[in-house]
C-alpha cells in the first residue's frame, strides 16, 4: 500500500541544450503597478533561462516578484494596473512581448501551461472538472465533447487519480486537496507543454500529500522532458525537486546556483540568512537565527541594494550601488558553473 | 453513542493516563481561589482526559435527523506541565484546532474533562469560569482576520481590560497597552494605528500582545507563525520563547510545520483523526519515533538540505486523510500503514508505553498507539 523509496537522488541536470537557443529566455523584465500610493516597483530586471527537461526553482519571499515575473511570462497580468516598461520574455527565441494576441494565445496552454497554488479557487466550482479538462481539447484542438471527456478520464488516469471513469463528472468540492491539486497538474499537461510554470503547487497541502504531488510532477516531467519553473518560498522544497536555484529579493535575482551549492555555501547575506532562519529537524539550537526587519514596501525600494537596511555586513557602498549579479568564482579564481550573486561582498560571503 | 462508551472504556484501560487530584469547591469563592494558586514549575497545570468532540451531522430541514457526527476529536487525553511547550503536531482534519477551541471553551466538549489546577473548566460557570479564562489565553493562526479592522491597535488590546477590569484600573489601561506593545517589540506609539497599517509579523506581535495583557498561566497557539514569511517566522517565534522566560507561561504550540514544533517544544503529541498517536519529549518523537505515522510524517518532510536528504529513507503514504464522519475501525492510521494486519481492523490499540519497550530504559519507551510499534530513525541519514 506504501511504498518505502530508498536513497532517492537528486536527477542530474538534463538537456542543457547544446548551442540551441533556450526554452524561455527571460532578458530584463521589468514590471510596475501604478497604485493610489505611487508606483510599486514589483520586477526590477530579472533574467533567467529554462532549457527542456530542466528545473529551475525561483526562491522568495511574498513580495519578492517571484509570481508576477510568472504571471508577466503566461500574459495573465492585470494590464492596467500592471505595466511591463521593459524587458523581453523569449519563448525559443521569439519574443512572446511584441507578439500579436492571437500568436500569444496559441503558446498559452499548449506550449506553456501553469499550475496554480490554491486549486479550489482556481478550478471553477459549478462545472465538473470532466467538463474543465476537456477545455482544453475543445478549444485547442476542436474536439467534440464526447472525444474531450474520452481524453479528459485518460488524463486523470495518467495523474493516478482512481476511479477517473466514475469520477470525471465529479465537481472540485468533491475532491480532496490532494487530488484537486493532481487535477490541477492533468490540466496543465493536457496539452503536452514544453514549459510548466508551477505556482507554489504543494503549498496548501499536508506533508503526506505534498510528497506524493512533488513526486508525480518530478515523474511527469522526467516522461515528457519539459522544462519547470517551481515558484516556492520553502527551500526544503526546493531542495528535493530543482536543478537550479534563483533566490528573488525585492524584484531582483539577489543569487543563482545549482541546487547543491547553494546550500553548502550561499553567496548571498539574504539566502545565508534565510537558510540559518530555518529550524532543523536533526538540530535543536537555542536561539534561531532571526533576518532583522521587514521585506522592503515595493513603492519604497531603498536605494542601493534593496536588502542593506537588513544586512548584518551593510556598507557605505550598499546604500548607494546597486550591485549587479557578480559570477561567483572559488578562491582561487576558478570558474563556478551558473552560480552569481548580486552582493558586493560576495567574496566575504562565500569564502568567509 | 454506542462509539463513545467504547472509547471511554478503553481510555479508562489506558495506563499512561495519571490520576487527577482533584479539587472539589463548593462556593465560587474557593473555587476562584483554586485557579488563584500558583503552580510549581514542573507539575502539572492542564490535565486532559478522555476529551471528545463530535459535530453531528443532520438531515432534513424540519424534522431534523442526526445521521452521523464527524469524529473531530475522540477520545484525547494528556498533561500540560507549568512552564513547558507542549507540541500537538498533524495533518488538516487530525483535531488539533478543535482541542484548542475546547480548551478556550469556545466549543463544548461532547464528552470527557479538562482540569485546570484540579477542576473540571467543562462544569464551572459564573466567576469561576471567568477566572479560568482569564488565565487561558489564544493567539490565533491568521494575523489578517483576528484583528477587527475597525479597531485600534489600543482597542484591540485594551478591550480586554473592559471584561476582565481588575487586572488594569482604568486610569492605568493607555500606559499597560504601550507597555504590552513594548514588551512585544512595537513601538508604543503605535497604540493608534489600525491593524491594516502593519505588517502580517507585525500583526502576530499585536496577537501575541492581546493574548499576554491579563498576565495568562497558559497561551495556546494555534498555527501561530504559519501564515508568516520564513525570515520573519523566526522573529516570532525567537519573541515567543523569550515571553515564556519572562512571563513564566505554559504553551500548547499546535503547528503542522514540524521543524519548527521541534525547535519550540518540551514535549510533542501526533494526533491523526482525532486521536493521539504518539506522545513523548522532543527527543523521543523525532529521534526514536515508533509510531508509523509519526514515521511517515517525519519522513515526508522536506529537509533544506539535498546533502542529507541522500541516503535517507522516505516513507511516501498513499491516499489522503479518510473522513472524520466515518473512520476506519480499529486503528485509524491502517488504511495507509505499511504494516497493517487483521489485528488493526479489529482492535482499537492504545496509546501507551508498546509491550516490547515497557521496563527498558531507551528513549523508544514512549507512548505509541500501535499494535506493532518499532523503532526507526527516520530523521538522520543512514
Amino acid at each position: 500500500m506504501t511504498t518505502i523509496e530508498e536513497t532517492r537522488n537528486v536527477p542530474e541536470p538534463r538537456g542543457a541544450a547544446g548551442g540551441d537557443v533556450p526554452l524561455l529566455e527571460v532578458r530584463d523584465l521589468h514590471v510596475e503597478f501604478h497604485t493610489r500610493d505611487g508606483v510599486a516597483k514589483a520586477v526590477n530586471g530579472v533574467n533567467y533561462t529554462v532549457s527542456s527537461g530542466e528545473t529551475l526553482a525561483v526562491l522568495g519571499e511574498s513580495g519578492s516578484g517571484k509570481s508576477v515575473t510568472a504571471q508577466a511570462i503566461m500574459g495573465i497580468l492585470d494590464m492596467p494596473p500592471g505595466r511591463i516598461p521593459k524587458g523581453q520574455i523569449l519563448y525559443r527565441g521569439e519574443d512572446m512581448l511584441t507578439m500579436s494576441n492571437d500568436a500569444r494565445r496559441k503558446i498559452r496552454g499548449s506550449k506553456i501551461a501553469m499550475i496554480f497554488q490554491d486549486a479550489l479557487s482556481a478550478l471553477n466550482p459549478v462545472l465538473s472538472v470532466g467538463y474543465q479538462l476537456g477545455e482544453m481539447f475543445r478549444v485547442h484542438q476542436g474536439l467534440s465533447k464526447k472525444d474531450a471527456k474520452a481524453k479528459a478520464i485518460e488524463l486523470m488516469d495518467r495523474v493516478k487519480i482512481p476511479a477517473a471513469k466514475e469520477r470525471v463528472g465529479d465537481y472540485p468540492h468533491q475532491f480532496s486537496g490532494g487530488m484537486r491539486q493532481r487535477i490541477m497538474i492533468a490540466m496543465a499537461l493536457a496539452l503536452e507543454p514544453d514549459l510548466i510554470i508551477a505556482d507554489e503547487p504543494t503549498t496548501a497541502l499536508d506533508v503526506t500529500v505534498q510528497a506524493q504531488v512533488m513526486d508525480l510532477l518530478a515523474d511527469l516531467q522526467r516522461e515528457y522532458n519539459m522544462g519547470l519553473i517551481l515558484i516556492t518560498h520553502d527551500l526544503g522544497v526546493v531542495a528535493d525537486v530543482a536543478d537550479k536555484i534563483a533566490v528573488m529579493y525585492a524584484g531582483r535575482i539577489v543569487e543563482t546556483a545549482p541546487v547543491h551549492e547553494l546550500y553548502k555555501r550561499p553567496a548571498h547575506p539574504y539566502t545565508k540568512g534565510l537558510l540559518e532562519s530555518i529550524p532543523r529537524l536533526d538540530q535543536k539550537g537555542q536561539d534561531l537565527y532571526a533576518i532583522k526587519g521587514l521585506p522592503p514596501n515595493l513603492t519604497r525600494i531603498p536605494s542601493g541594494c534593496a536588502f542593506n537596511p537588513r544586512c548584518p555586513k551593510a556598507q557605505d557602498i550598499c546604500r548607494t550601488d546597486v550591485p549587479s549579479l557578480h559570477p561567483v568564482t572559488e578562491r582561487d579564481g576558478g570558474g563556478l558553473v551558473g552560480r552569481g550573486s548580486a552582493c558586493h561582498f560576495w567574496k566575504e560571503t562565500i569564502h568567509g | 453513542m454506542a462509539d463513545l462508551e467504547k472509547t471511554d472504556e478503553s481510555m479508562d484501560a489506558t495506563p499512561n493516563v495519571t490520576e487527577v487530584e482533584t479539587v472539589d469547591a463548593a462556593t465560587d469563592e474557593e473555587a476562584v481561589a483554586a485557579i488563584e494558586a500558583p503552580v510549581e514549575r514542573g507539575e502539572p497545570i492542564l490535565q486532559v482526559r478522555n476529551l471528545v468532540k463530535h459535530f453531528p451531522l443532520t438531515q432534513g430541514i424540519l424534522l431534523k435527523r442526526q445521521i452521523g457526527a464527524v469524529k473531530a476529536v475522540d477520545g484525547v487525553s494528556f498533561d500540560l506541565y507549568q512552564g513547558e511547550t507542549l507540541g500537538i503536531v498533524g495533518e488538516s482534519g487530525c483535531g488539533k484546532s478543535t482541542v484548542a477551541k475546547l480548551l478556550m471553551m469556545l466549543e463544548t466538549a461532547t464528552a470527557g474533562e479538562i482540569f485546570y489546577k484540579g477542576q473540571d473548566i467543562t462544569k464551572l460557570s459564573g466567576r469561576a469560569l471567568k477566572a479560568v479564562r482569564r488565565n487561558i489565553q489564544m493567539v490565533f493562526q491568521d494575523p489578517y482576520t483576528s484583528l477587527n479592522p475597525r479597531m485600534t491597535v489600543g482597542d484591540i488590546i485594551g478591550e480586554t481590560f473592559e471584561i476582565h477590569p481588575e487586572v488594569a484600573p482604568k486610569g492605568d489601561r493607555r500606559r499597560k497597552v504601550q507597555d504590552l506593545l513594548d514588551v512585544v517589540g512595537l513601538n508604543p506609539e503605535y497604540i493608534h494605528r489600525y491593524p491594516h497599517q502593519f505588517s502580517g509579523g507585525q500583526r502576530q506581535r499585536i496577537g501575541i500582545a492581546r493574548g499576554l495583557a491579563l498576565n495568562p498561566e497558559i497561551i495556546i497557539c494555534d498555527e501561530p507563525v504559519s501564515a508568516l514569511d520564513v525570515s520573519v517566522q523566526a522573529q516570532v517565534i525567537n519573541l515567543m520563547e523569550k515571553l515564556q522566560d519572562e512571563f513564566n507561561l505554559s504553551y500548547l504550540f499546535i503547528a503542522h510545520d514540524l521543524s519548527i514544533v521541534r525547535h519550540i517544544s518540551d514535549r510533542v503529541g501526533v494526533m491523526y483523526l482525532g486521536k493521539m498517536a504518539e506522545i513523548g519529549t522532543d527527543t523521543e518523537i523525532y529521534d526514536h519515533p515508533t509510531h508509523p505515522y509519526t514515521q511517515a510524517l517525519l519522513s515526508a518532510v522536506p529537509v533544506p538540505d539535498p546533502e542529507s536528504r541522500e541516503g535517507r529513507e522516505r516513507i511516501i503514504l498513499t491516499g489522503d486523510v479518510p473522513s472524520p464522519a466515518n473512520p476506519p475501525s480499529g486503528c485509524r492510521f491502517r488504511t495507509r500503514c505499511w504494516k497493517a494486519q487483521d489485528k488493526c481492523a479489529q482492535e482499537v490499540p492504545l496509546l501507551a508505553v508498546p509491550e516490547r519497550f515497557k521496563g527498558e530504559d531507551t528513549p523508544a519507551a514512549h507512548e505509541s498507539a500501535c499494535h506493532f510499534a518499532e523503532e526507526k530513525d527516520v530523521v538522520h541519514a543512514a
